[in-house]
C-alpha cells in the first residue's frame, strides 16, 4: 500500500507549492512588474519588508506550510531517483530511514526560524 | 517503374559467444538486399552466407509472435516488421534489446519480464470456482465494454517497450510496461474481478508509481498497445481507489440458455472428448 | 529477479536517451534534474533564511553572503528551473491522473499513441515555461 500513498500525497503537496511558491516567487522576484503584497515600498529582502511578512499570520501560516509541502514533495522526488538506481536491501532502508529524518529535522527546523522571528523583530526595538 | 536492383548494405551485428567472449563485440556482414526485404530477411542472408553462427529469436515473420525483438539503428524494433529501406542508412546496426541479459548474440534473457506478468496475474480471477474449472456458459459483454481493453489486449510480449523504458533500464525492481499495461488489460475487463488481489501488488515499490512518463514504450510498441496510457490510466485507478472514489461494479454475469424458446431443428453438440485429467 | 547471461541493462545512460528518443524524454529528464537543483537550492535557502530569527543583523549579513553577481545568475536559474518544474509538473499531474491521454482507442497504423494526445500540452508546457523564465529574467536583470 505505502507507495500508492506516498505518490498520492506527492501529487497533492506538488499541488500546494504550485499556488504558495507561485506567490513566493511572485513576491520576491516579479515584484518590480507585479508589486503585490506590499512590496511597492521596500525591496522584497530588505529587513523592513521581512519583519512585515513575520508579524503577520497569513505569511507564518503558509510559509510553514509551503515548508512541509515543499520538503515532502522534494525528498519523495530524490528518494525516487535514489532508489531507481537499484540499491542493495540495506541501502534501501537506509535511504528510506535517512531521508524521513533529514526531511522532518529541516522542517522543525524551518518552523522554528519562521515561529521566532516575530519574537526577534519586537526584541530589536522595531 | 522503381529500381529493383540490389545494393550493398552492411550489417552491423552485436555478437557474443557465452563461455567464450568476456564482452559482445560488434561484426560487420556485407550483404545485397532487394526492396522490399526486412531485417529478419537480412539476417537470414547473414547467417548463410557469412555468419552460420548468428544466434536470435524469430518465428511468424508477420508481426505476431513477438519473438524477433532487437535494438536495430538504436530503436527497438521487430526485426520482421522492419523494412530495410525504411531505415534510409546503408549500415544496419543490429543489437540485442538492452534492459535485458543476453544469452548469446541477439537472443535476449525475456525471464524476469514474463516472471513479472505472471506476478500481476494475467488472467481472469473471478469467485465462481466450480464455473472458471468446468464452465456452462459465455459471460456477457457489451462491445462498449470491449473497448475499455482491447486496444491493450493486442500485446504480444515483445519486449520492446521494456528495453525503451528509462525506469527499467536502472531498476530491475519496477515491473515495466508490459506487466503493468497487461494488469490494467484485466482490471478494466468486465468478466474480471481480480482488482483487489492486484492492487497488493500495484500499491508496492514494483507497481506503476515509478513511471514518469517518459513515452518511449508506446512510440515503440510495435501494436499499438499504448502501455503509458494503460498505465496512466491504471494510476487514476488505484488512486481513485485509494480516496475511495472507485466505482465498484459485479463481473459480467454468465450468460445462461434462454428458456422455452428452444429451436428443435438443432443438432445436438458432439460428446466431450475433454476427460478429467 | 536479475536477468541472467551477459549484463545488458543501460543504466543511467537509458535515462538521457540517444538522440533518437522523443521529446517527452527530454522533459523527463529536465524535470529530474531541475527538481535536483531545486532541492539542493531548497535545503540551503531554509538555513539562509532562518538568519531572521536572530534578529536584523544576522539577516544583513546573511543577504550580504548571497548578493554577489554569481548568486544573482544562480537565483535567476533557480527561478527558470521553478518555471519549468512547475509547469512541466501540471502536465505530469494531469498525465499521471489520466486525464490528457486520451480513452482506449482501436490501434489502427499509424497509431495514435497518448503520447501523439498529448504533445501539444507538451509545447505548450515549454512554452510558458520559457514565457515566465523570461519574464523573471525581466525582473531580476533588467528592472532592478
Amino acid at each position: 500500500m505505502r507507495d500508492r500513498t506516498l505518490w498520492t500525497w506527492h501529487i497533492g503537496a506538488g499541488v500546494v507549492i504550485l499556488v504558495l511558491l507561485g506567490l513566493h516567487m511572485a513576491i520576491m522576484h516579479l515584484d518590480a512588474t507585479l508589486g503585490i503584497f506590499g512590496t511597492e515600498g521596500a525591496e522584497p529582502v530588505e529587513w523592513e519588508s521581512v519583519v512585515t511578512r513575520a508579524q503577520s499570520l497569513f505569511f507564518t501560516v503558509t510559509y510553514v506550510l509551503l515548508l512541509g509541502a515543499a520538503l515532502y514533495h522534494g525528498f519523495y522526488g530524490l528518494r525516487n531517483i535514489l532508489l531507481e538506481l537499484n540499491p542493495g536491501a540495506g541501502l534501501r532502508r537506509t535511504i528510506n530511514v535517512g531521508l524521513s529524518l533529514a526531511g522532518l529535522a529541516l522542517f522543525a527546523f524551518g518552523t522554528w526560524a519562521a515561529l521566532a522571528a516575530p519574537g526577534a523583530a519586537t526584541m530589536a526595538g522595531g | 517503374m522503381a529500381d529493383t536492383s540490389p545494393r550493398q548494405v552492411t550489417f552491423h551485428v552485436r555478437r557474443y559467444e557465452p563461455g567464450v567472449d568476456r564482452e559482445p563485440h560488434w561484426e560487420d556482414h556485407r550483404i545485397d538486399v532487394l526492396p522490399g526485404m526486412t531485417v529478419l530477411d537480412g539476417l537470414w542472408k547473414v547467417k548463410e552466407l557469412s555468419a552460420p553462427s548468428l544466434a536470435w529469436r524469430s518465428s511468424c515473420r508477420m508481426g505476431i509472435c513477438g519473438s524477433c525483438g532487437m535494438l536495430i539503428n538504436g530503436r527497438p524494433r521487430l526485426a520482421c516488421n522492419t523494412q530495410i529501406a525504411e531505415l534510409a542508412s546503408d549500415v544496419v546496426a543490429v543489437g540485442p534489446l538492452p534492459n535485458f541479459g543476453i544469452i548469446k548474440d541477439l537472443v535476449p534473457d525475456l525471464r524476469p519480464m514474463f516472471e513479472m506478468h505472471r506476478d500481476l496475474m494475467p488472467y481472469l480471477i473471478r469467485d465462481d470456482a466450480q464455473e472458471q474449472d468446468d464452465p456452462t456458459g459465455e459471460y456477457w459483454q457489451t462491445p462498449h465494454e470491449l473497448e475499455h481493453y482491447l486496444q491493450f489486449s493486442y500485446c504480444i510480449k515483445c519486449g520492446c517497450c521494456m528495453a525503451a523504458c528509462p525506469t527499467v533500464a536502472t531498476d530491475p525492481q519496477y515491473a515495466g510496461p508490459m506487466p503493468l499495461g497487461q494488469a490494467h488489460r484485466y482490471n478494466s475487463d468486465t468478466r474480471d474481478a481480480g482488482f483487489g488481489q492486484r492492487r497488493e501488488v500495484l500499491s508496492g515499490g514494483s507497481g506503476p508509481w515509478r513511471c514518469h512518463f517518459a513515452g518511449e514504450c508506446s512510440q515503440v510498441c510495435p501494436k499499438g498497445v499504448d502501455p503509458a496510457k494503460a498505465i496512466q490510466l491504471m494510476k487514476r485507478e488505484l488512486v481513485s481507489d485509494l480516496l475511495r472514489l472507485r466505482r465498484r461494479r459485479p463481473p459480467a454475469a454468465l450468460a445462461e440458455e434462454p428458456h422455452g424458446t428452444r429451436r428443435e431443428d438443432i443438432v445436438p453438440a458432439p460428446p466431450r472428448t475433454a476427460t478429467e485429467a | 529477479m536479475t536477468s541472467r547471461g551477459h549484463p545488458n541493462r543501460l543504466g543511467i545512460r537509458g535515462w538521457v536517451g540517444g538522440g533518437r528518443w522523443g521529446f517527452e524524454r527530454y522533459l523527463y529528464t529536465l524535470h529530474r534534474l531541475t527538481g535536483l537543483g531545486l532541492l539542493g537550492y531548497f535545503a540551503m535557502h531554509i538555513f539562509v533564511t532562518s538568519a531572521r530569527a536572530l534578529g536584523p543583523e544576522s539577516w544583513e549579513q546573511a543577504m550580504g553572503v548571497v548578493s554577489g553577481p554569481l548568486f544573482r545568475i544562480g537565483e535567476y536559474l533557480v527561478f527558470a528551473a521553478f518555471a519549468f518544474h512547475a509547469v512541466n509538473g501540471i502536465r505530469l499531474a494531469l498525465i499521471e491522473l489520466g486525464f490528457a491521454v486520451g480513452p482506449p482507442i482501436e490501434p489502427v497504423y499509424p497509431y495514435a499513441t497518448s503520447v501523439g494526445r498529448q504533445r501539444r500540452l507538451a509545447r505548450a508546457v515549454v512554452m510558458i515555461a520559457a514565457v515566465v523564465a523570461l519574464w523573471g529574467g525581466l525582473d531580476f536583470f533588467v528592472l532592478q
